[in-house]
């Protein structure tokens, strides 16, 4: 059974709209993301759910010539204020990407380096601390407790993922945004991480976004549909799994186009 | 509705359905026939409708695997959903359906002609509102109407009316006559076969309306006279 979402919501979006030149690519979206749940963005390719997700941690700034207008809060706070630091909120905000990506280091240190750049460490013996605590949490720790001098590369990709999430979780975010993190995964490392992600939201709040429909049921408590750009339906996703209210959103997930 | 992209898909719902239906036309007509084989002790046709229940099982089997089957390879979703599972709770209905219609007419076989009971003249017009009910249910169904189906649902009492009318009737009968003891008490069982089978269609009927719908018929609305004995 869904979770009842929590009362405030931990990102608050109010006519969003996004722009590549002049090209617009978000039509004024409207969402609350509820804290300590999972919401999954659903949609067919190029539909904008990745462009939306880049909005509430500000990536869309790197990419030249998007422009975001509307309101993105985070605990009420706009995200796009004068004065705020798109990298502190990109601390708070962690980020786990398609395909596994480690950085060229060891385990210990692709952890590690996190913390170390954000000065969130005083001393060794803490910084330990956070790499076991991150690698338990990203239920990793038992497999490579012993090895942690190896670098990330040698793990499997489905260990690689979770050690991209156990490098998300170090820095200590509120919200951990995935973007099709299990699409280069076998089955079972795909099982893995969707336990993982059920796991992580009780103290998380968590955007997936998915092409797996099963995924988005299996994960989430919350859906919502993209279509060209506008957000067509959010709601409980056991609702929106059985009973959609839009037929855009029938004929997605039913596979009636693509 | 549009069609799948997967086509094989759209087939096998159809398919599914289309068999349903032919399930329903037989267990309609086993109905019809075995309230007329107990009425005018017609023992062939009481025995081609035992007969009959034999292929409503089997195609109750053969869509159960093929619902099985549909739901680990296709994995249907939203409306998908509502339509497999709806078959999986119809077909099964039919197949009680037919159970019934052939306990029915295995009475023809166990009744003896010369202790007849004159109640058992409304048997057939029972069976014909059963059997109209079904009709109405399996229409509902070909159509996606869940306006018919909430009619349907709602239109039970009145078997059940019929149901306590014939008890009554042929409760009497036995207590003026107790030849009629026999006949009665097989008579009281046909009747309460046919409610059942009654039961059977509000229970489709729920079922379409939530494959249309995706809602629940509310449960409180419906007229409900008690049954007698029930």
């Amino acid at each position: 059974m869904s979770d009842q979402p929590s009362v405030s919501p931990k990102v608050s979006c109010k006519g969003v709209d996004v722009f590549y030149g002049d090209q617009q690519v978000i039509h004024n979206v409207s969402m609350d993301i509820a804290d300590r749940a999972v919401t999954a963005f659903i949609g067919p390719s190029g539909c904008g759910k990745s462009t939306f997700l880049r909005c509430i941690n500000r990536m869309n700034d790197t990419i030249e010539g998007a422009r975001v207008e509307g309101l993105v809060e985070i605990d009420g706070e706009n995200v796009n204020a004068q004065g705020i630091d798109p990298v502190t909120i990109r601390s708070r905000v962690g980020m786990v990407f398609q395909k596994p990506n480690p950085f060229p280091k060891s385990i210990y240190d692709n952890v590690a380096y996190g913390p170390r750049i954000h000065g969130l460490v005083r001393d060794q013996m803490d910084l330990d601390e956070i790499v076991e605590r991150s690698l338990v949490r990203a239920g990793l720790w038992d497999e490579v407790s012993d090895r942690l001098d190896s670098p990330g590369t040698s793990l499997s990709s489905g260990q690689q993922q979770r050690l991209c999430i156990a490098r998300a979780i170090a820095v200590g975010p509120e919200i951990i945004l995935m973007d099709e993190p299990c699409s280069a995964l076998d089955p079972i490392a795909t099982a893995r991480i969707e336990a993982l992600i059920d796991d992580l939201r009780q103290r998380f709040c968590i955007v997936v976004i998915t092409h797996s429909m099963q995924q988005a049921a299996r994960v989430s408590q919350t859906t919502a549909f993209f279509h060209d750009g506008r957000l067509i339906e959010h709601g409980e996703t056991e609702m929106i799994f059985t009973n959609p209210a839009d037929t855009r959103t029938q004929d997605y997930i039913t596979g009636r186009f693509g | 509705m549009s069609d799948h992209i997967v086509s094989a898909f759209s087939g096998e719902l159809e398919g599914l359905s289309a068999d349903l239906l032919r399930m329903g036309g037989l267990t309609e007509a086993m109905i019809t026939d075995a309230c007329s084989a107990v009425t005018t002790s017609n023992r062939p046709l009481a025995k081609t409708v035992v007969e009959q229940d034999k292929t409503v099982d089997a195609l109750e089997a053969d869509i159960e695997k093929r619902i099985t089957r549909l739901l680990a390879l296709r994995q249907p979703l939203a409306s998908d959903l509502r339509t497999v599972l709806a078959a999986f709770k119809v077909s099964s209905d039919l197949e009680r359906i037919g159970d019934l219609s052939k306990n029915i007419a295995r009475r023809t076989l166990d009744l003896d002609p010369a202790e007849s009971i004159e109640s058992l003249k409304g048997v057939p017009r029972m069976g014909r509102a059963v059997s109209l009910q079904l009709q109405a249910v399996l229409d509902a169904y070909s159509r996606n109407d869940a306006e018919q189906a909430k009619r349907v649902w709602a239109a039970d009492d009145d078997i059940d009316q019929h149901y306590n009318s014939l008890f009554r009737e042929t409760l009497t009968y036995m207590m003026e006559d107790p030849r009629t003891i026999s006949a009665g008490a097989h008579l009281m069982f046909i009747a309460k076969n046919l409610e059942r089978i009654g039961d059977h269609c509000t229970n489709i009927a729920e079922v379409i309306f939530y494959q249309v719908t995706g809602e629940y018929m509310p449960a409180d609305e419906r007229p409900k006279t008690p049954l007698i004995g029930a």
